[in-house]
Formats: structure tokens, sequence, C-alpha cells
């Protein structure tokens, strides 16, 4: 079986799949689409089951969604975007979070094995989402025009570096943000997926295959090394759904403030962790609004 | 397995510098390169970070924020060559 997939030694057997329902139109079923419905339902399940009771003391798997809901509420949206503009973000991040953390987790669910973001067309199409979004957020917020101001020309930038900062800044902003937001997530979970393939394969290659007294040591060296991966990809798995969000967050909170505000904003943070250190500005706050909510 | 990696050594080893030979090697170097400069940065915000965090605990929910931030940026160059390893 290993052998006659190797033997063919064409790439795309790793990135072509064959359409399972509607084929040649723009609604097509192939595996990836069934996992990607398998992760939609697995995130509607583990909230609809987290609050369906809506106990006032959280017991079981309702305390693992409300604290799953209250880290990317607290941690993300109130941290990153403010008290106030935080909260009415926060549902959209924290379906973002968990969307992508599921599709994140197929990777390493025995059976699977594959992560539904590893193609390009869902990071795509997330970031693509995210891009509407914070433009969408900063033209109705600062105006359209003065939008676009503050961002190609920040204030307080001398006059001869403003021509040069306005091409960097348009291509950061507008181009290298939602490419590389999508590229992230995609290249990260397709080189985790390859690096467990290769090491999955030369493991069983050694030790089922082909094996003689020089092959199983190797073989059983890859398997540990395969063993420990599936633990790294764990963590990959979380740090790029937290990325993806709070870089989305951030986008949405630069857009609302502006250039001007929110440096004003960080200085006066720091400014306050320092002259009052039992009064510091930012994961207190955050904890004082768990509290109250 | 083994089988068709030994017949892709003979194919290779035996007829010198080839196109295909230099491709792989491309692919190698594009990634290996691309790895250098963002290996560095990631540690240096690292670092950075946990210094920030030693010093002034308090506020280390700012500092991993922004910490992840600067990971995050630093890491998109890496995995661009990443990427570009499997276009050349």
């Amino acid at each position: 079986m290993v052998l006659a997939q190797v033997d063919e030694l064409d790439p795309f057997h790793l990135f072509i799949w064959d359409p399972i329902w509607f084929e040649g139109t723009a609604f097509e079923i192939n595996r990836v689409v069934l996992l990607m419905f398998l992760a939609s339902a697995l995130c509607i399940g583990f909230f609809w089951l987290g609050s369906r009771r809506g106990s006032l003391v959280p017991k079981g798997i309702q305390n693992l969604a409300e604290s799953a809901y209250f880290f990317v509420r607290d941690q993300i949206a109130i941290d990153v975007i403010g008290p106030k503009d935080g909260l009415r973000f926060a549902p959209y991040l924290a379906t973002l979070f968990f969307f992508i953390f599921f599709m994140n987790l197929l990777e390493i669910v025995p059976g699977i094995n594959f992560p539904v973001t590893s193609r390009m067309a869902i990071p795509a199409m997330l970031a693509l989402l995210t891009y509407i979004i914070f433009n969408v957020v900063g033209m109705a917020r600062q105006g359209g025009i003065s939008y676009f101001k503050d961002t190609l020309f920040p204030p307080g930038v001398p006059m001869v570096v403003k021509p040069l900062l306005a091409i960097i800044e348009l291509a950061s902003v507008f181009i290298f943000r939602p490419l590389t937001l999508a590229i992230r997530l995609f290249a990260n979970m397709m080189a985790g997926h390859v690096l467990l393939t290769i090491f999955f394969l030369f493991t069983h290659g050694f030790l089922v295959v082909d094996f003689n007294v020089l092959t199983v040591p190797i073989g059983i060296l890859t398997g540990v090394v395969a063993a420990g991966l599936i633990v790294f990809e764990m963590l990959v798995i979380s740090i790029q759904a937290y990325i993806f969000t709070m870089l989305t967050a951030f986008y949405i909170a630069e857009s609302i403030h502006g250039h001007g505000e929110h440096d004003e904003e960080e200085a006066h943070d720091v400014g306050g962790a320092r002259a009052d250190p039992a009064k510091p500005a930012g994961p207190h706050v955050t904890e004082g609004m768990a509290e109250v909510a | 397995m083994f089988e068709v990696a030994l017949q892709l050594a003979q194919e290779t080893g035996g007829g010198g510098v080839t196109d295909e030979g230099l491709k792989s090697l491309a692919h190698g170097l594009v990634f290996g390169l691309a790895a250098i400069g963002p290996g560095v940065g990631v540690g240096l915000v690292f670092s950075s970070a946990i210094e920030a965090m030693a010093r002034q605990p308090e506020t280390a929910g700012a500092t991993r924020t922004t910490m992840f931030l600067g990971f995050a940026l630093i890491e998109a160059l890496a995995l661009i060559g990443f990427v570009l390893a499997f276009i050349v």
C-alpha cells in the first residue's frame, strides 16, 4: 500500500482529492469539505453542550466552554481591542478561534490526520473576512477618507519621510497583512502535516514493510520522534489559532483607534504601570471585567 | 520504499549535475536560507520578552500579547520561504 503510493512519487497526490458529491460544480464536496463540516459540527456541539443548562455554578463541560470563551474574550478581545469595543467583537473572535482550533485539531486526531487549514482556500477565506472587517470598521469609525489618510500618513512623521512611509504602509497594511495572515496558518499546518506524514511513513516502512536488523532501530527512533512531534503539533495548533485571532483583533484595534490615539494609549499604559505597580493597566483590568460580567 | 530511494540515488548519482538535481538543491537552499534570519529574530523576541516578564511581572499579559505579535510577524518570513520552496 505504502510502496504503491510512494512508487508513483507524484506530490500532487498529497494535495488533490477526489470529489465525492456534486462533481464539477462550485459546491463540489470532497474529503476536505466533509472534514470542515465535521469541525463546524464539533464547534457547534461543544458550545451547544456547554450552554444547554446555563446553571449559575458551571460544572463539567459548561465550565470548559465558559472558560474557553472567557479566554478569548478577556485575553484577546478586551486586552487587545479595549473593554468597550472588545466586547462587541468577542463573539466573532471566539468563533474564529474555535473554528480554526477544531480544524487544526483534526491534524492529530487518529484516523483523520488531516488539518483542514492546510488547504489554502480556507485560511485565505478567513483572512479575506478579517481584511474586510478591519477595513470596514476603520472606515466606519474614522470616516472613509481620514481612515486611509491616517493609515498611509501617520501623524508626527517628518515631511521628508512621508512619501516613502506611505508606500511602505500601503504595501504592509493592504497587501501583506491578509497575505501573511493566510500563508502563516496554511504553511504552519501544511508543514506540520508533511512532517508527521514523513515520520509515520518512515516508521511504517522501517518496521513493517521492509525490515531487518539495521532498519528496526531507525524505525523505533522515527516512531519516538513522531510521537514527540504530535505533542509539538498540539502546541502549534493552539498557538496558530491564537495568533490568527490575536492578529485579527490587533488589526481591528488599529482600525478603531488609528495611529495617533493608539500610540498615546500605549504610552499611557506603560507609564501607568511603572508609576503605580499596585494598579497596573494590563491584565488586572480584564480580571476586573470578568468579575463584573 | 527503499527500492525507490535506491533507484533514485542511482539515477541521479550516475549522470553528474542535472537540472533535476539543481532544482532539488534549490528547494533545500530556499527554505534553509529563509530560515536563518527569522531563526535569529524569533530568538531575540523571546529572550527580550522573558527578560521583560522577569523584570516586570505585573505587565506580563501585555508583554505576552506583544511577544506573540512580533513572533507571528517574524515567523511569516520563514513560512514564505517554506511556501516558496514548493513553488520554485
